[in-house]
């Protein structure tokens, strides 16, 4: 099947019309301010995007209160926020949408639809595992098949073996029973993304997936100071926190792997939008600064990096609308798709980020240019769901380049 | 204006004209018969081998030859004539010219080569130094091309050369079409890197060509010759390939099949190059539904150019795969391929012949000068040659 790459005019709609709602609404900076400030995102922003547009909901089917589009468009949405390194929780909604769907869970998206904030309790780096997580109740654990790989763990399984992952950093979450038979939590998660502002936390722990209040007694939620301030991260840390069963087994671990899935194949979007600002600014920069009596522009040294850089996004274009096509329509090559568009798009975006600042000069290295906003976030985006070196192992699991 | 032509309209008329010719007949007459049906190019004109059609119903009508078992004109071995010379004669020529020269160029009964590059004149192609003089009503051609490949099958040559050394070099040009058969065009081979001969060079000596073989007008030259140049980027574009169908697809068959070659670096390397070889593909697939749609985007030019780097890298890390092995060539001998095959040969062939992706159809700098300045807008660099008689600038 060839799917469409290309952007329906409904989706060019889409995009002029977020765009002009982030000039006026998240000029940089006031993004500068809400990352300067205490706040976790702009609270006002949020409320556009949620409440007053339902752009956070997009994907929701509209009988939940959602808009009843597609992946597709949240992606669109996502390359202009990426653009405006907005300060917002819409990939971490758009991740959680995608799992409660998996689950039919109706009423948790009739609130993420209404503005609710709801994110996934998993370190910002994990991503997709490298292939189908494994069937037969016993499994605990959707490890990707390449060693040395981070993918989507469910909280560590005692003895869960001697595997190169379990000497990583994994969220050691454990589930125990309350005298009335139900869950209780305990444990850290750290580096958790978009999850400040959240009024429910979906958390994987012992091989199931729970629901568990952000206000829940026993839960605390600590923000750490991030390298991204446009998309703060916090450690949450569990303490026979009452939580609800959402799914348990296979059902659990597929639709985790699905979620995660769709975050790689989403956040490309985002890298895309980032890139396509890095290299507009830094063109339009390139055109108006003098040195040596001419447009420092014309130099081919610079012009030339500026080509390869084009010619890299062109292309990053072309996996990241295919990830989001393939995520929309639930095509089989969707695990495949989402990993190349992050071995692809991750590389792009901090390239792209590296180079605006380096040719804007000294004033790209100042604090009161946004560069320094697009450099962390793409920075932060190249690790996040996975590295690109994690999807390239991926990448070697599903097209059988079996490793040395 | 008649009725737009559909995909199922063509689809009729294909098995209709089939109905009535014999693919296994006479190879020329079939094939100036389906031209004259308006079955050859269907974007064309009617009465030039075309219907009017949109440029994207051409595959229905090849696909429907093809699986009948028709006679094709030998695309690969007619491609400069068919990409460059045949959209530049369509847009430029006159009728007579149109008439003469289309029909025997789309049957391949007449092959067509470029006299474009020569010694003196590679990236900065208006810099051309042959010289076209005025000779009765006709013209006297002297000078030397390269880079010429085909011209020694070929029956005609799109030529461009000086007709006013003292104008500016873009506006002294004029552009014509050289008959390869004429006295005084000799063609010699010109042997490459990969020992093959490939290309020529033809030195052109007191050769003469009347004044109805001037395509455009005396001074138009570089006009006339970018429309060649712009479809010569469209052309390089290519076709639609599988997962794993170009180059790509040689390395990890190698890497799947040779475990004892193996080796953590390369695994990776590998992987890059897989990455960058979809993300290319999946680029490939956009510009074509793009084009499809009339949405044409300066995309081609990024092809180039990341086409010309992918294939070094894949077949320099072939070589590198296969260690010892892979320093050993098949032959040097200097043998002249009718159709490029990038993927043919061995290891180091593909290596070697790789070099010259980044070259030929424009270099990659000039490509990414043009990028930048056409895609993105940036000021060109400063220049010697603007304003000045040709022949006051040095070379």
């Amino acid at each position: 099947m060839t799917l469409d790459l290309r952007y329906t005019d409904e989706q060019e709609q889409l995009r002029d019309s977020v765009r002009a709602m982030l000039a006026d609404h998240a000029p940089w900076a006031r993004v500068l301010k809400v990352a300067e400030s205490p706040e976790p995102d702009d609270a006002d922003l949020w409320r556009l995007l949620s409440v007053e547009t339902g752009l956070a909901a997009l994907a929701v089917p509209e009988h939940l209160g959602g808009a009843g589009a597609t992946l597709a468009e949240t992606a669109v949405v996502l390359e202009e926020l990426g653009r405006a390194a907005a300060p917002v929780p819409y990939l971490g909604t758009a991740v959680a949408a995608q799992l409660l769907l998996h689950l039919g869970e109706s009423e948790l998206l009739r609130e993420l639809a209404g503005g609710e904030v709801i994110a996934l309790a998993l370190p910002f780096d994990v991503g997709p595992a490298g292939s189908v997580p494994p069937t037969g109740s016993s499994a605990v654990s959707a490890r990707g098949a390449t060693a040395g790989a981070r993918s989507a763990v469910f909280g560590s399984a005692p003895g869960s073996g001697s595997s190169p992952e379990s000497r990583l950093r994994l969220p050691s979450v454990e589930v125990s029973t309350a005298a009335d038979g139900s869950p209780l939590l305990n444990g850290t998660v750290s580096s958790i993304a978009d999850a400040l502002r959240a009024r429910v936390l979906l958390v994987p722990a012992g091989g199931a997936l729970f629901a568990v209040e952000a206000d829940a007694a026993g839960l605390t939620r600590t923000p750490v100071v991030s390298l991204d301030e446009t998309r703060p991260l916090c450690d949450i840390s569990m303490w026979n926190a009452p939580a609800r069963l959402l799914a348990a087994g296979d059902r659990a671990a597929s639709t985790l792997d699905a979620a995660l899935v769709a975050g790689a194949a989403l956040l490309a979007s985002e890298q895309l939008g980032l890139a396509q600002w890095c290299l507009d600014t830094t063109v339009a920069h390139l055109k108006t600064r003098y040195q040596f009596g001419r447009p420092v522009g014309s130099f081919q040294a610079l012009k030339h990096r500026l080509a390869d850089l084009w010619v890299e996004l062109v292309q990053a274009r072309a996996v990241a609308r295919h990830a989001a096509a393939c995520a929309a329509q639930g095509d089989p090559d969707a695990r495949l798709a989402a990993a190349l568009a992050q071995a692809h798009c991750g590389p792009v975006a901090l390239r792209a980020a590296e180079e605006c600042v380096q040719m804007h000069g000294g004033i790209g290295f100042t604090w009161e240019h946004p560069a320094h906003l697009y450099l962390k976030r793409a920075k932060s985006t190249a690790v996040a769901y996975g590295t690109a070196a994690h999807h390239r192992a991926t990448l070697a699991t599903l097209t059988d380049l079996t490793p040395a | 204006m008649a009725e737009p032509v559909t995909a199922e309209d063509l689809q009729e008329r294909v098995d209709g004209f089939l109905a009535g010719h014999d693919v296994a007949g006479d190879r020329l007459e079939f094939l100036r018969a389906r031209f004259d049906a308006g079955l050859a190019w269907v974007h064309y004109p009617v009465g030039l081998g075309g219907l009017g059609a949109p440029r994207v119903l051409q595959p229905v009508v090849d696909q429907r030859f093809a699986a009948a078992g028709a006679p094709d004109n030998s695309p690969r071995r007619i491609g400069i004539g068919l990409g460059m010379a045949a959209p530049t004669i369509l847009r430029h020529g006159t009728a007579e010219q149109r008439a003469r020269f289309l029909r025997p160029l789309w049957t391949a009964q007449e092959v067509w080569c470029q006299l474009f590059s020569e010694p003196g004149a590679g990236s900065d192609l208006a810099g051309v130094a042959t010289r076209a003089v005025r000779d009765g009503d006709g013209w006297l051609v002297d000078g030397q091309k390269v880079w010429t490949s085909m011209a020694h099958q070929a029956r005609w040559g799109i030529l461009l050369a000086r007709t006013d050394p003292a104008a500016p070099k873009h506006a002294g040009l004029t552009y014509f079409l050289c008959d390869m058969h004429a006295p005084g065009v000799e063609v010699r081979p010109l042997r490459q890197a990969t020992g093959e001969a490939e290309f020529n060079e033809v030195f052109l000596s007191g050769v003469r060509l009347g004044d109805e073989l001037r395509l455009g007008a005396v001074g138009e030259g570089w006009a006339v010759a970018r429309t060649t140049l712009m479809n010569e980027r469209v052309a390089i574009g290519g076709a639609a390939l599988p997962r794993e169908g170009g180059m790509i697809g040689v390395l990890t068959r190698t890497w799947r099949t040779r475990p004892e070659l193996r080796t953590p670096a390369l695994h990776d390397e590998v992987l890059r190059l897989w990455v960058r070889a979809e993300a290319l593909r999946l680029t490939g697939i956009r510009l074509r539904q793009q084009l499809a749609a009339g949405e044409p985007g300066p995309e081609g030019s990024a092809m180039k150019l990341a086409f010309a780097a992918l294939t070094q890298q894949i077949s320099g890390a072939e070589v590198e795969l296969l260690g010892a092995e892979g320093l050993r060539h098949d032959h040097w001998r200097a043998d002249r391929p009718e159709e490029l095959d990038l993927l043919g040969r061995g290891p180091t062939y593909r290596w070697l012949r790789a070099k010259g992706n980044s070259i030929e159809g424009g270099t990659s700098e000039v490509l990414r000068n043009i990028v930048a300045e056409r895609v993105l807008g940036l000021p060109a660099e400063p220049r010697q040659d603007t304003g000045v008689a040709w022949k006051d600038l040095p070379r």
